[in-house]
């Protein structure tokens, strides 16, 4: 499974600020980590911060926090804010018996996909992180 | 560069996920300790209600015919399991060590855990499988797996959040034509 940019963007920086929630961190600090662009970011985190995800902290050593529920908050949550996780509608050269098939067979793993990233939620997320840190030492 | 999604309001059940304060249990915790133990067939009413309200279905027979499987089996690998907090039973996990099942070595099998809806958020399923897996270990096995409906989301998130990954097999099915 394939994500576009910024949704991993989005999740890597939810992610961050989730495990530090009484902390705010910076556009540049996060940009830096995941070695992208501030700006590109910045964008990310203005959409999270649209829908109420991630807060702004304006002036003097700014950035942003985490004002979320990470243990409600699920990666299709974020997701959805960016990509488009509805089931693919059967246009087209799907209307043939072949097509439909393949788009059964196809739509079994697009199926198991939105399943997994509905039951993994940023607190889920940060313990699988944690567990595979400690696994690799 | 992809572009980002044009701005929809946030759903309502996302903005319920928003508030960074945790849901509160739906009843006061009670001040009994909670005990993890075997099932007693005193116990049985209360795990079949907790059933019947989570899936709709009274199956007394089929709980009857568990009990008398699964109850006083450790020695054959079976587990059935309450969580009770001073005399209410308030859940119940079920599972076994299979041997060889689908080519895999012997490993334990949670089939069934559930809280009363009014009793969770206070631990208990967690305890639950903790006291299973337990019993799996001590029975020399080093793995858990279970199987659930890919949109059981609540249970399925669960087992996820105690660090469960999806396994190696595919579950199948098919439609017997009568």
């Amino acid at each position: 499974m394939k994500l576009q940019q910024n949704t991993r963007l989005a999740l890597y920086s939810l992610l961050e600020f989730a495990a530090a929630p009484e902390r705010q961190i910076s556009a540049a600090e996060i940009a830096q980590k995941y070695a992208v662009s501030s700006h590109h970011l910045a964008k990310v985190l203005a959409e999270l911060s649209r829908v109420g995800m991630v807060q702004s902290v304006r002036g003097v050593g700014g950035g942003y926090r985490f004002v979320g529920n990470a243990r409600r908050l699920t990666l299709m949550d974020v997701i959805s804010r960016f990509e488009d996780v509805l089931p693919a509608e059967n246009v087209g050269s799907q209307q043939t018996p072949v097509g439909h098939a393949l788009a059964s067979v196809l739509s079994e793993i697009d199926e198991i996909a939105r399943a997994s990233m509905s039951s993994i939620t940023l607190a889920t997320m940060l313990r699988i992180t944690e567990r595979q840190q400690q696994g690799s030492r | 560069m992809s572009k980002i999604a044009v701005p929809r309001v946030p759903s309502k059940r996302l903005k319920s996920k928003l508030s960074a304060t945790p849901p509160a249990p739906s009843t006061e915790p009670s001040a009994a300790a909670l005990k993890i133990r075997p099932v007693r067939r005193a116990d049985l009413d209360a795990v079949i209600e907790i059933d019947t309200m989570v899936t709709g279905l009274e199956k007394r027979a089929y709980w009857n015919s568990l009990y008398r499987r699964y109850a006083d089996a450790v020695a054959t690998g079976q587990h059935f399991l309450v969580a009770v907090r001073g005399d209410e039973t308030i859940g119940f996990v079920i599972g076994e060590v299979r041997d060889w099942e689908f080519g895999a070595p012997p490993c334990g099998w949670v089939f069934a855990i559930d809280v009363h809806p009014q009793a969770r958020l206070s631990g208990a399923a967690t305890q639950l499988l903790k006291a299973i897996c337990d019993n799996f270990r001590k029975a020399g096995v080093s793995k858990v797996r279970t199987m659930l409906a890919r949109d059981n989301t609540l249970i399925l998130s669960f087992f996820r959040s105690q660090g469960m990954m999806i396994g190696p097999f595919i579950p199948l099915e098919l439609d017997l034509e009568p």
